[in-house]
C-alpha cells in the first residue's frame, strides 16, 4: 500500500481493544481497570496528566510490559500472552516518547531496516549489504512522504530532535502497520513540524487506526476523533475532544493548561 | 557505502570520504597480504601459524562482541573443543585435515547453539556468567571424557595430506594453508558483517527495543551471531590443534576466554582488523617473553592497563580515530 494514500474514507470498525486492563508495580497501580476500544480509520488520542499511565497502557497494549490482569485483542486474536516482536508483526506497531531511532545509520538504513524484515531480507547472512539496494524505492517514498529528501544520506544522530521524530514515523509507516501507535509524537518539536506531522497522521489514518499520546491539546482537537482521558491509571472521561474538554473532572484535572 | 549521487554538500562529502576510506582499505590489505605471504622468509613459520590462528580466534570473537554487542567469557569452549573434535577425528579416524577442521567447526557450531540457547536471554554480567558456568562445565568435561585424554591432551596428531595430495607435514605447505584458512574466515566475517543480517544486528545494537518494536525476534539474531562466532572459533581452533599436533585443557580453560578478550580490547572492538592486531601482540609478547625469567601475564595486564586507560578504542580503533585515520577517510563510530 503506498503513502501518499487516496482519498477513501474507511468504515471504522474495532481493530485492537482492551478490557480490564490493569498493571501493578509492586504494591503501585500504575493501570487500573481499563477499557480501550481502538478503530479503524480513526485517530484516537490518549491524554492525561503527567505519571497518569499513559506510557504504560501503550507498553501493555504493545506488549512490552505484560499486564498483571484483563485482555488485549488484536483483529480478532487474543494477544494478552503475545511476545511484542510477534505482535508488530502481526500489524500493531509503535513509537517511543524518547525518539527511537538507529542512531549511527542513515536516514536511509533507518528505514531500510524495517522494510528488511517484512521483505525477506532480514537472515540473509551471505549477501552484500547491496541487496538492500531493492528496498530503495520504497524507502525513497517514505521519505519523500514525511519530507526528509534532504537529509536522505546523513546520520540519524546528526537530525535535530523534531527530524529524528518524523525519521521514526517513517520507519514505523514502512511496515503498513495496522494499527500505529505514537508515543508523543509531536513532543519537542517545532511548529513546522508539528504541521507536517499532523498531515502526516491524518493520512495514514484513513486507511488504519492510530493510537496517539499527545501532551499538546490543539493537535488533539485538530487530528483527533476520539479522546481518552487517563488519571492515575484509571479512565476519567471519554468521548470526541468537544464532549471531553467541557467536562468537569478534566478542566480540574488539567487546570491552567486547558487552553493550550 | 554505496550512496546514490545526491546534491547536499555533507552527502558528497560522505562519498568523497567513504571513496577515500576504500582506496585507504585496499592499499592496507594488499600491504597486509604481500606481507602475510613473504612473512615465512622472515620469521618463524610455527610462530606465525600461532598468531594467525589466534588473530582468526579475535576476530571471530570480536564478531560478537563488537558487532552484536554481547561479551561471551566462554569463547574457549569453541576454540579448544574444535581443537579437541579436530585432532580426535584425524588422529583416530585418519580423516584428511579439512574434513577434520570441519567437523570440529561444525562441533563448535554445536556447542555455540547450546551455550547462546541458555545465554541469550540474559544481558551483560548475566550473560558473561552464564557462558562462563557452562565453558568451565565443558572444561570439566574435558578434563574426564575418555577422548581427550585429559591432562595429557590429544599429542602427535598427525597433519596429514590435504585433499589427500598436499603433504602438511612440510612447514611451508602448512603455513599456506593456514593463511588460506585464516582469509577465508576474515572474508566470512566480513561478508556476515557487511550484510542484510548484519545490517539487524547493527540495528539491534544500536536500540534494541526500537528492532523489537519492529517485529524482530532479537534473541534469534543474537543466537545466530554467537553461533556464527562459534563456528569461527572452531575454524580457528581446530587449524591450530594441526599446526601444534596436539589438543590440550589450555585451549579449553577460562584463561583463554579472558585471553581471546584481551586481543580484542588492545585491537580495537567493532573494527574488522583490529583484534588482528591485538592477537599479534600478545602472541609476540607471550612468545619472545616465555624464554626470560620475567612472567609473561604481569606484562600483558601491564599493557592491558596501559591500553584501558590511554587508547579505549584499542590500536587500531585510535589509528581511525586519529587525524592521520580521518584524514585517510576512515570513520570510527562508536
Amino acid at each position: 500500500m503506498a503513502v501518499p494514500l487516496q482519498e477513501l474514507h474507511e468504515e471504522p470498525r474495532v481493530v485492537l481493544s482492551a478490557r480490564g486492563l490493569s498493571k501493578s508495580f509492586g504494591a503501585f497501580l500504575a493501570v487500573r481497570d481499563v477499557d480501550l476500544d481502538i478503530q479503524h480509520a480513526r485517530v484516537h488520542a490518549l491524554i492525561g496528566p503527567n505519571g497518569a499511565g499513559k506510557t504504560t497502557v501503550f507498553n501493555l497494549l504493545t506488549k512490552f510490559l505484560q499486564p498483571t490482569a484483563g485482555s488485549i485483542t488484536l483483529l480478532g486474536t487474543d494477544i494478552t500472552k503475545t511476545p511484542p516482536d510477534k505482535v508488530a508483526r502481526m500489524g500493531l506497531v509503535r513509537s517511543f516518547q524518547i525518539s527511537a531511532v538507529f542512531p549511527h545509520l542513515t536516514v536511509l538504513d533507518n528505514i531500510r531496516v524495517a522494510l528488511q524484515r517484512p521483505n525477506g531480507l532480514s537472515t540473509q547472512f551471505w549477501l552484500p549489504t547491496s541487496a538492500l539496494d531493492r528496498l530503495n524505492d520504497r524507502a525513497d517514498e517514505l521519505i519523500e512522504t514525511v519530507g526528509l529528501k534532504r537529509e536522505r544520506n546523513a546520520i540519524a544522530a546528526d537530525l535535530s530532535y523534531g527530524r529524528k521524530r518524523v525519521l521514526e514515523i517513517a520507519t514505523t509507516l514502512a511496515l503498513d502497520p495496522k494499527v500505529l501507535l505514537l508515543d508523543e509524537p509531536m513532543a519537542g518539536m517545532g511548529q513546522e513540524d508539528i504541521g507536517t506531522v499532523s498531515n502526516i497522521i491524518r493520512e495514514v489514518a484513513k486507511t488504519r487506526a492510530v493510537l496517539m499520546v499527545e501532551h499538546n491539546l490543539s493537535v488533539v482537537a485538530d487530528i483527533c476523533h476520539h479522546v481518552t482521558v487517563l488519571q492515575r491509571g484509571e479512565i476519567l472521561a471519554e468521548g470526541d475532544y468537544a464532549a471531553v474538554s467541557q467536562d468537569e473532572r478534566v478542566r480540574l484535572a488539567y487546570m491552567g493548561t486547558e487552553d493550550a | 557505502m554505496s550512496h546514490v549521487a545526491h546534491s547536499s554538500t555533507t552527502n558528497t562529502a560522505r562519498t568523497e570520504r567513504s571513496a577515500t576510506a576504500s582506496k585507504a582499505y585496499a592499499a592496507f590489505l594488499g600491504i597486509g597480504l604481500v606481507l602475510l605471504v613473504v612473512a615465512p622468509m622472515f620469521f618463524y613459520p610455527i610462530f606465525l601459524m600461532k598468531l594467525l590462528c589466534f588473530a582468526l580466534f579475535a576476530c571471530a570473537f570480536n564478531l560478537l562482541l563488537g558487532y552484536t554487542g554481547l561479551l561471551s567469557f566462554g569463547h574457549a569452549t569453541f576454540f579448544g573443543g574444535a581443537a579437541y573434535f579436530t585432532a580426535h577425528v584425524v588422529k583416530e579416524w585418519g580423516v584428511t585435515p579439512e574434513i577434520g577442521i570441519l567437523i570440529g567447526v561444525a562441533g563448535a557450531a554445536l556447542l555455540g547453539l547450546i551455550m547462546g540457547f541458555f545465554a541469550i536471554r540474559r544481558q551483560g554480567i548475566y550473560f558473561a556468567m552464564i557462558t562462563l558456568a557452562l565453558s568451565q562445565m565443558f572444561f570439566f568435561f574435558c578434563l574426564q571424557a575418555g577422548f581427550t585424554h585429559g591432562e595429557d591432551g590429544i599429542q602427535s596428531v598427525p597433519r596429514g595430506h590435504l585433499f589427500g595430495f598436499i603433504d602438511l607435514a612440510d612447514t611451508t605447505s602448512m603455513y599456506y594453508f593456514v593463511l588460506g584458512v585464516f582469509l577465508i574466515g576474515m572474508i566470512v566475517i566480513w561478508r556476515f558483517i557487511n550484510s542484510p543480517f548484519g545490517m539487524i544486528l547493527k540495528s539491534i545494537r544500536e536500540n534494541e527495543q526500537r528492532a523489537v518494536s519492529l517485529g524482530y525476534s532479537v534473541a534469534r539474531y543474537k543466537l545466530g551471531a554467537f553461533v556464527m562466532s562459534a563456528a569461527l572459533s572452531g575454524l580457528a581452533g581446530g587449524t591450530k590443534a594441526l599446526v601444534f599436533q596436539f589438543a590440550t585443557l589450555t585451549d579449553v580453560g577460562w584463561q583463554m576466554s579472558g585471553e581471546v578478550i584481551l586481543m580484542t580490547l588492545l585491537g580495537g572492538i567493532g573494527t574488522l582488523i583490529g583484534p588482528v592486531f591485538g592477537a599479534g601482540l600478545v602472541v609476540t609478547l607471550q612468545n619472545y617473553l616465555a624464554t626470560s625469567q620475567f612472567p609473561v601475564t604481569i606484562i600483558t595486564g601491564v599493557v592491558f592497563m596501559v591500553c584501558v586507560l590511554l587508547f579505549r578504542r584499542g590500536i587500531i580503533g585510535e589509528f581511525y580515530a586519529s587525524r592521520l585515520g580521518r584524514k585517510l577517510g576512515f570513520e570510527h563510530r562508536r
